[in-house]
């Protein structure tokens, strides 16, 4: 799994608006991928995931309470748009990734497809 | 320089360059160095009535995040549990960037914050932080005789 970074070259419009890069870890074991975003301040309804051909895509949008006419005085974070890009590699099976979202952690498992799960060979003696 | 002894990737030079124009343009920092990056990243506003204070603090107990008030001083603090399993020959960890470990992040308020109601709330990894201001200091419209 690789970061698509070219971006800017995607026709979706919404991916030229500009949004957060959410900080992620991803950990590889035999029998998969497992991501974790940090997406603070998304709920289930406003978070959108979509893989198209071999690129996941993870976006959502933050909902603050925001009392009325409240003046910001200091913003650590300027956008209430998350999104980030990744390129799958053909040994993942999109058809089978699973998704929790819990206090703002997206939880992503994509397994692998079972002709790539790790296999012993064999070595006989000639 | 010594620098270009040891050439680094372009991105490792793009993230300097950013730093120092972020630098340049914070003119005055706080003493306590509320620096853009920390964890959790805050945001804070005010109404006439209250002060606002956002912090995005993903994945956390609600029951260990500790918030105290003390002269004036607000401070966010707790430990986040690491996420990532022990690494060994089948683990492979390919992006680590997520924070995890103790924080403690503390905001100044301003002086007519009221330390008696405070309220807290903790959604989908953000803590809502709401500090009354005291009525004495709301303004008021002065009828003239």
């Amino acid at each position: 799994m690789s970061e698509a970074r070219n971006i800017a070259q995607s026709k979706d419009a919404r991916a030229s608006q500009a949004a957060l890069m959410p900080p992620v870890d991803v950990v590889e074991d035999s029998t998969g991928i497992t991501l974790f975003a940090d997406m603070p301040g998304v709920s289930k309804e406003k978070l959108d995931l979509h893989i198209e051909g071999d690129t996941l895509c993870i976006e959502g949008e933050v909902s603050l309470d925001i009392p009325e006419g409240m003046e910001p005085s200091y913003a650590e974070v300027n956008l209430s748009r998350y999104r980030r890009v990744f390129t799958l590699s053909k040994e993942l099976d999109p058809a089978k990734v699973s998704a929790e979202l819990s206090n703002g952690v997206l939880k992503l498992r994509i397994p692998k497809a079972e002709h790539a799960q790790p296999r012993r060979i064999e070595v006989r003696a000639g | 320089m010594f620098g270009s002894l040891f050439p680094r990737d372009v991105l490792a030079e793009l993230d300097r360059l950013q730093r120092e124009v972020q630098t340049s343009f914070d003119l005055s920092p706080s003493i306590r160095g509320l620096g853009r990056g920390g964890f959790p990243a805050v945001n804070v506003g005010g109404t006439p009535q209250s002060v606002e204070v956002y912090a995005f603090a993903p994945g956390l107990d609600p029951a260990t995040l500790d918030v105290n008030l003390d002269r004036g001083v607000l401070s966010i603090a707790g430990e986040r549990k690491r996420d990532l399993p022990v690494p060994d020959e089948k683990t492979a960890i390919h992006i680590h960037e997520r924070f995890d470990g103790r924080f403690r992040r503390v905001i100044t308020l301003p002086e007519d914050a009221d330390p008696d109601s405070v309220a807290a709330q903790y959604r989908n990894g953000l803590l809502r932080i709401t500090v009354k201001r005291r009525q004495a200091a709301q303004p008021r419209r002065i009828e003239i005789q």
